[in-house]
């Protein structure tokens, strides 16, 4: 895959299994915000080769929103401000488009910012002054409503304290219950104490280096990156 | 009428008053009136005009018959105004509505409950030929020599509105005019003339469409409003004019004591407009708010703007623009606020936004502010933002297309302006916006 011509990532190559909670780590640079962008279509990355294979469609033929209509999410790790656009607007279209009588919103929204503790940012602007850990929250606001099969989350827990993590972890936790297959994409892990992975994947230089269970999380931690590239 | 030609000149002119059955003050009017727009120069600011040619316009044309009702006019007219939803809104939501066709009025109507009260909805024609008193109101807010355009107005005008509101009348739903151009290179003259006495209340709302020709016409319409003590008039234009359309108008507002004067403009279309609502508040604590929405599109040049001119103590004033720029168009906003040394204790705020959505899109905005006294509050913003690709992405990877996306990030900008229309032309707004992008995108 290319970002201006530079080749960034080669031959990353994984499966996600329903109801899973998987983590991508790596040091920063690594290529896992690019894999995700890439993932959900970001026109300044072209995948030069390879699939991805949702339920039998090769998301990489699709434009950004139908991928995502078809059930594919990414958590921001640094989501813009959207100046005028209210949440409850936006959201009402993403569930709309999300799928024919997928959400009702009129409930879920609510029922989404509750779960959130976010039920006085329903009428916010996008992002706009929103705190890093608000934004975080907002990410899995999206998330919980929208209800996707597979959810990439990028960074989900930085900026985010000690209170909101054990929240962002229950809400992710409740996420992968209900059958959604999520990726945990992190450098440091922090979130991961809440969440033992199915998998974990290290990614060094763009190259998936290293996969393996919960215990990888912990030897990274103390060894670093590089110890465990095989 | 018989003149195929309808160019312009002295004759076109005597005979167009001629066949109106004027009484002499207005043919000696239109003559004078022609005589100063020969003088006049053309604008020197804003908007390249070289394109107009005003020896080519026909000055007037009649495509269409005065009806009583919808069922009678021709079919493409009839499926027009039905598309526009007229009747319908006339049944449903209206106190008053007067159609044009071109030059003359095709239809109106107004609720028998409002005449009862004494309101008067009716032809500029009729109004000058029946009430005498009318000459005191007429072109007096603007006077002919204001401009170029004024004065051709003048010379030419057919077509308009004259409204009047009794003392206390309040007129609790909305009357409205549409305005058509239907004929290839034809020029619209309309006059529309709002007197609201003392205490009395109205909100009047304009239309304005017209199918697309090659050749250029022009559309200078001129509103003159009294505010009388105490009264409240809010004029709403929605234009969607054809981008063959050159729209030059002529608006202003006289407001005394008390009064409240109110400007909400929508300008979606044409090829160049020029409109600068004014308001000139007389009296003590009269007050006004100027709100603009424009959406310059491909190739459009959108010059518009607002003057708040205080000349009594305690007025106040409040313009607020919001623009939006699509492809290789230009809008201007220019924003005037004059306050007399007589003026203390005046408030003025003025706050224009503007949204770019390509790199060629051109924004320019011209605040003036002329301030005599020292007893005065001035406030004034203006930003310029434009529309990142990381916002779209972020949209679109949530399920939105690229011109859901577009439109839903263009409706927030302009919400502050789009809430203060009444909402089924706000929802008509943003269909039309939709539609834009739609086109744009594809």
């Amino acid at each position: 895959m290319r970002v201006e011509d530079k080749l960034v990532l080669r031959g990353v190559s994984f499966e996600l299994f329903p109801g899973q909670i998987y983590a991508l780590m790596g040091p920063n640079g690594s290529g896992k915000t690019t894999l995700a962008l890439a993932l959900a279509g970001h026109p300044a990355y072209r995948v030069v080769r390879g699939q991805a294979i949702l339920d039998g469609q090769d998301l990489l033929s699709l434009p950004p929103h139908e991928r995502a209509r078809s059930g594919f999410f990414v958590a921001f790790q640094q989501p813009p401000e959207v100046e005028g656009v209210r949440l409850r607007e936006f959201l009402r279209l993403a569930c709309a488009e999300r799928g024919k009588g997928f959400c009702d919103f009129h409930k879920a929204f609510p029922t989404s910012l509750t779960r959130l503790h976010m039920e006085e940012f329903g009428d916010r602007e996008l992002n706009v002054g929103f705190s890093g850990g608000e934004r975080k929250r907002a990410e899995l606001l999206q998330l919980y409503l929208l209800r996707p099969k597979v959810a990439l989350l990028d960074e989900p827990d930085s900026g985010v304290d000690v209170d909101y993590l054990r929240l962002i972890a229950q809400v992710i936790q409740e996420m992968a219950e209900m059958g959604t297959a999520v990726l945990i994409i992190t450098h440091y892990p922090r979130l991961l104490e809440h969440l033992p992975p199915t998998e974990v994947l290290v990614l060094l230089d763009g190259q998936i280096v290293k996969r393996g269970g919960p215990e990888l999380a912990w030897t990274i931690v103390k060894a670093g990156f590089e110890a465990v590239r095989e | 009428m018989s003149h195929p030609t309808a160019r312009l000149s002295r004759e076109f002119v005597t005979q167009l008053s001629w066949e109106k059955n004027e009484p002499s003050w207005m043919r000696e009017h239109r003559l004078r009136c022609l005589e100063l727009f020969e003088k006049l120069p053309m604008p020197r600011f804003g908007p390249d005009l070289s394109e107009l040619d005003l020896g080519d316009l026909m000055y007037y044309a009649r495509p269409v018959d005065h009806v009583s009702r919808w069922e009678e006019l021709p079919e493409e007219i009839r499926r027009t105004f039905q598309a526009l939803g007229l009747p319908e809104a006339e049944q449903r939501a209206l106190a008053g509505l007067g159609a044009q066709v071109d030059s003359e009025e095709v239809y109106r109507s107004l609720l028998s409950r409002l005449r009862a009260k004494g309101v008067i909805f009716t032809s500029m024609e009729q109004a000058v030929r029946e009430f005498p008193w009318v000459r005191d109101y007429f072109m007096k807010v603007i006077p002919p020599d204001d401009n170029k355009f004024a004065a051709l107005h003048g010379a030419v005008w057919s077509g308009g509105t004259f409204v009047w509101i009794p003392e206390g009348v309040e007129v609790e739903i909305p009357l409205q005019a549409y305005y058509r151009m239907q004929t290839e290179g034809v020029g619209q003259f309309e006059h529309t003339l709002i007197v609201a006495e003392r205490g009395s209340s109205v909100h009047y709302i304009e239309g304005c469409s017209a199918p697309r020709y090659s050749q250029v016409s022009l559309h200078s319409g001129m509103v003159e409003i009294y505010a009388k003590e105490e009264a409240h008039v809010r004029f709403t234009t929605i234009q969607n004019w054809s981008k063959n359309v050159y729209n030059l108008n002529n608006k202003r507002a006289w407001a005394y004591a008390g009064a409240r004067v109110d400007w909400v403009s929508g300008s979606l279309g044409s090829k160049v407009t020029m409109l600068y609502p004014t308001t000139v508040l007389l009296g003590k604590g009269a007050r006004t708010e100027n709100l603009s929405f424009t959406f310059a599109q491909e190739g459009m040049w959108l010059d518009t703007g607002a003057r708040a001119i205080h000349r009594a103590p305690g007025t106040s004033s409040r313009l607020v623009s919001r623009s939006v720029v699509q492809g290789r168009a230009k809008s201007v906003f220019r924003g005037t606020v004059s306050v007399a040394p007589e003026a203390r204790g005046a408030k003025a705020h003025m706050e224009c936004s503007t949204l770019l959505l390509s790199p060629e899109a051109r924004t320019e905005t011209i605040p003036v502010l002329n301030v005599e006294n020292d007893d005065v509050e001035v406030g004034h913003e203006a930003t310029v933002g434009r529309v990142s690709q990381e916002q779209l992405f972020y949209l679109m990877s949530r399920g939105l297309d690229e011109s859901q996306a577009l439109s839903l990030i263009v409706n927030g900008f302009v919400s502050p302006i789009l809430k203060e229309i009444p909402l089924e032309y706000a929802v008509e707004l943003r269909r039309l916006l939709e539609m834009s992008f739609e086109r744009a995108v594809a």
